[in-house]
């Protein structure tokens, strides 16, 4: 199948790849990139388990083309810890709360987060758990992911958080 | 002593053992994306398999053509049955004693049953060509309803077993029937309900539901030409069980198969059997030479491999008018589709489902279940459950409220009247298994407390008479469930997997610097094993848990095991490690001995060192110890510090757990709301309580989701309606509700650190008390069971049928 070149900006550097025109975007960066934090679950947009940040909204990469990404700005899991290595609140906040438990969703549920508290930056618990209703966990039940999120909440916006993971 | 000594307490914190709140080792790679599941595993020159499969329930296949498939470019090879029978691979042995179909040879009897497997440069070439192998079928009539499997004239599903009047578990009935299979004393059973003062009886379904774990099943599979030898990347909750039936079927000696379960993207049961996508892959790459992946859709996943439950159980408890259970009955049709693929223990075809007398003291019982064939995917597998306890728990307290219903008597103090007492234990149930410890009555008072009880009694109380008035819509529901889970398979005497008795296994390395590594049989999908186990060997060692790494899933290295399902992780490979590690303690005593010159017997230990009795001054800690263990070992002692153990529990363990929930239902619209739910668990010594409560958490969701919503429904053709999450239901954040955890501690007495496991618990006690509350709040309007799942149609019907809606 003839091939199509993108270029695109992931997780700050900036990619040029030849691909086919079908081929999904999660596709794309799991198998060409190498870049296989972002999961698949379902293939029909429902987990979220793919969700990664292109242009500054959380999005479904399984349901997207990798050739509909051309020229956009893209942060996957891989590029959310800070710029010395050290994790990002959000990071820290699903191991200290447990937030997750077989790391599957982990990725996407993170990515999607990570945008949640840039869309709203000291969201009540109703608002996170309405703002991750496009992320399916299987493990944790989400109340210690909601602990999650607004632990990094706490953190970003440099107020103390008491709470413990349950 | 100066002040710079650390004190005992601050010795203790610093190993992070058993009662610490640890944080997961797992989570730093996994919070980064970089976790290593199966899909992420890539080999050079690998290809990719796809299934073409049934559109029919049930059909005859005239003729598969592959030509137009074949012809695709990129397509490497496409596999039939005929293929797979020239390897003689083309029926394959599950663990339950039947054996299926791995490509459709003759006949398709499920919707979405492998037909063809084709292997391509690219999953997408593979997607392709699937679609274009030709098949042309002769539909047959469809057999949907188990309660019909045996009828006269019923559709043949497995004309392969036509003349067999045996099966794997005895004498078969009928040419659609599995097996019998009864436990307990029907006469004595039989000779209760003859006397009883009153009787409830009542056809208790727990739905067909799936697992559905968020990654879906996979594999990579590998074969060397050149040294023979097979390697097998793969979601695999048993890696070893793996390598044995693959070495048994595929005739590859067992040391030249390696199996590696790298992370696994949560299991819940669907990834402990064998299922063709496993099979054809092997194949595959024996044929074309070539690494052969194979990765589940969604779709596939919730139509194919795996589902749970599929009880149809009729239930009858005999009482006497003050409210003391004399006896159960129970008649079960299972439903296990196509195959017999369930993945219970090899003797016991219908799991541990006698446990079914839950938390009471019934003086007689006897259960029969009968497996069937229907064309519906094969199964069942335990889904979050050791081998049907959660049906068994689900039936037991939805009759118990059906009983107290029936006497007139509060569901609680019903419950509260017939629990097996705490003097009891060990206790012998009617069923023949010995619970090995409780303290039921303290656990349901310290729920009832809780949540007082006796006030949402009373509120419940006042909400009816305002219904009753026209003054609400609302009605008001209290989920009371008591259960108590048999886990932890098993006793070698009871329990083995074709043959191999269900033990499990450590081997601990202590290396010269004082840290270590285990290497167990389990397999870790999400339960957090490098975290806890680690824990387990701090507190018997002495030795920091951060010193400890702890490794699963590689066949070549780890010592063998049955894997992780039926909350057998801590029961038998924890107790295993803190075996392993009295091993190694004792070994380190003599070198303490040794090296401080005094007997052994002389030597006491403290929190991370031996130290001599009455004087403490003089101790040799673990980590000198290690050291000396490679460096100066008394004479005659063989150097090196490490020990394995393979253990065979002497029982299973009982946890139990007291569980009440609150829900308002809207009758116009059927909405059911969880106002609350609280869980009181107790799986004896707590080895990680954030691990626990998150695993609770979780369980719960589980439940909620099966409870509430959650069915794999066929219709009359067969057609499977609910394979993708458009119509298969789970729970998102905002329905899930918010969890009270709660616990009392009961250690097993048999457990060398008293651990029950867990995490299955809230799924068998959960759904439940989810299914009473909402048959509560419709109790008081005569109405005695509601089928699950409770999703707001069910509700509204129900409401119907009880004449609540205006005409």
């Amino acid at each position: 199948m003839p091939k199509t070149q993108v270029e695109m900006t992931v997780n700050g550097k900036s990619v040029e790849a030849l691909v086919e025109p079908r081929t999904l975007l999660i596709h794309f960066l799991r198998e060409q990139l190498n870049l296989t934090g972002p999961h698949i679950g379902c293939e029909t947009s429902h987990c979220g388990a793919c969700t990664i940040d292109l242009d500054g909204k959380s999005v479904k990469s399984c349901t997207v083309f990798a050739v509909q990404a051309n020229g956009t700005d893209i942060r996957t899991i891989e590029g959310i810890a800070n710029l010395d290595g050290t994790l990002h609140a959000i990071q820290e906040g699903f191991r200290e709360m447990h937030g997750l438990q077989c790391g599957f969703c982990t990725p996407g549920m993170i990515t999607r987060a990570y945008r949640l508290l840039q869309e709203n930056n000291n969201p009540t618990e109703e608002e996170i758990r309405f703002g991750i209703a496009g992320n399916l966990c299987r493990c944790t039940g989400y109340q210690n992911i909601v602990k999650a999120i607004q632990f990094a909440a706490a953190k970003l916006n440099g107020v103390p958080f008491q709470e413990a993971a349950e | 002593m100066n002040d710079m000594t650390p004190t005992a307490e601050q010795r203790t914190a610093k190993l992070e053992g058993m009662g610490c709140k640890r944080k997961r080792v797992e989570d730093i790679r996994f919070v980064q994306g970089k976790g290593n599941y199966v899909d992420d595993v890539k080999m050079p020159n690998m290809i990719y398999g796809d299934f073409n499969r049934s559109p029919y329930a049930h059909a005859r296949i005239k003729k598969i053509d592959t030509t137009k498939a074949a012809a695709v470019p990129g397509v490497v090879a496409v596999l039939t049955a005929e293929t797979l029978k020239t390897v003689n691979l083309a029926w394959m042995p599950t663990l339950a004693g039947d054996t299926p179909m791995v490509l459709a040879d003759g006949k398709v009897l499920f919707q979405n049953q492998e037909v063809a497997f084709v292997i391509a440069e690219d999953r997408y070439i593979a997607a392709d060509a699937a679609d274009l192998v030709e098949v042309e079928y002769e539909q047959l009539p469809a057999l949907v309803d188990p309660l019909k499997a045996m009828t006269d004239g019923a559709p043949m599903i497995r004309e392969d077993l036509k003349d067999k009047a045996d099966g794997a578990h005895g004498k078969r009935k009928h040419y659609n029937h599995i097996f019998s299979w009864q436990a307990g004393d029907k006469a004595a059973a039989d000779a209760a309900f003859a006397n009883a003062e009153v009787t409830m009886k009542e056809m208790i379904v727990y739905q067909r539901v799936h697992p559905c774990p968020l990654e879906t099943c996979q594999c990579v599979a590998s074969f060397d030409k050149i040294k023979g030898e097979l390697t097998l990347y793969g979601t695999f909750q048993a890696p070893h069980v793996i390598r044995t039936v693959g070495s048994l079927i595929s005739k590859i000696p067992e040391h030249k198969i390696h199996v590696i379960a790298p992370d696994i993207g949560g299991g819940f049961g669907n990834k402990v059997g064998a299922y063709p996508g496993y099979i054809c892959s092997i194949v595959a790459s024996i044929v074309t030479g070539r690494p052969v992946k194979w990765t589940e859709d969604r779709i596939e996943n919730l139509s194919t491999t795996a589902f749970a439950r599929d009880f149809y159980m009729d239930v009858e408890i005999a009482a006497t008018k003050d409210g003391k259970v004399l006896g159960l009955r129970c008649y079960t049709v299972a439903d296990h589709g196509a195959f017999d693929a369930c993945a219970n223990a090899s003797k016991w075809p219908a799991g541990l489902f006698s446990i079914i007398s839950g938390s009471y003291d019934f003086p007689a019982a006897h259960c029969l279940v009968d497996g069937v064939y229907t064309n519906k995917a094969p199964g069942g597998v335990a889904y979050r459950c050791s081998f049907r306890v959660t049906e068994a728990a689900y039936c037991i307290e939805r009759a118990m409220d059906i009983m107290a219903q029936k006497l007139g008597m509060d569901p609680a103090e019903f419950r509260m009247k017939n629990l097996i007492r705490r003097e009891q234990f060990p206790y012998t149930s009617a069923f023949g298994w010995q619970y090995d410890s409780g303290d039921y009555q303290t656990a349901l008072k310290k729920a009832m407390e809780s949540v007082n009880y006796k006030a949402l009694r009373e509120e419940q109380k006042a909400k009816r008479e305002a219904f009753k008035r026209g003054e609400t819509r609302e009605l008001m529901g209290v989920g009371v469930a008591f259960f108590t889970e048999i886990v932890g398979a098993g006793p070698s005497r009871a329990c083995d997997i074709l043959g191999i008795a269900m033990f499990d296994s450590a081997e601990i390395r202590i290396h010269p610097t004082g840290s270590g590594i285990c290497r167990l049989g389990t397999k870790s999908q999400g339960q957090g094993h490098e975290t806890t186990y680690a824990q387990i060997i701090a507190t018997e060692l002495g030795i920091p848990a951060d010193n400890i790494t702890v490794e699963e899933g590689n066949t070549d290295t780890a010592p063998y095991g049955l894997g992780t399902y039926g909350s057998r992780s801590t029961p038998v490979s924890g107790a295993a490690t803190a075996m392993a590690c009295r091993k190694i303690k004792a070994k380190a005593q003599m070198i303490a001995a040794y090296m401080l010159e005094v007997h052994d017997d002389d030597l006491e230990w403290d929190i991370d060192r031996f130290r001599v009795k009455g004087n403490p001054e003089r101790f040799k800690t673990m980590t000198e110890l290690a050291w000396a263990a490679y460096h100066e070992v008394p004479p005659g002692m063989e150097p090196g510090l490490e020990a394995i153990n393979y253990y065979d529990p002497p029982n299973f363990t009982y946890p139990f757990g007291a569980y009440i929930c609150v829900v308002d239902i809207d009758v116009d619209t059927g909405t059911t709301k969880v106002r609350r739910f609280y869980a009181l668990d107790d799986c004896g010594t707590r080895i990680n309580p954030m691990i626990i409560e998150g695993q609770i958490h979780g369980g719960l969701t589980e439940a909620f989701g099966i409870a509430m919503g959650q069915e794999i429904h066929y219709d009359n053709d067969g057609n499977v309606t609910t394979a993708s999450f458009m119509d298969y239901f789970l729970p998102t954040a905002v329905e899930t509700p918010h969890w009270e955890t709660d616990w009392t501690t009961t250690p097993s007495p048999h457990h060398p650190i008293g651990a029950k496991g867990v995490g299955e618990s809230p799924n068998v006690g959960g759904v439940p008390c989810f299914s009473n509350a909402v048959n509560d709040a419709f109790s008081f309007l005569g109405s005695t069971h509601i089928q699950m799942p409770h999703d707001h149609w069910r509700t509204w019907t129900a409401a119907e049928k009880l004449g609540l809606h205006a005409d």
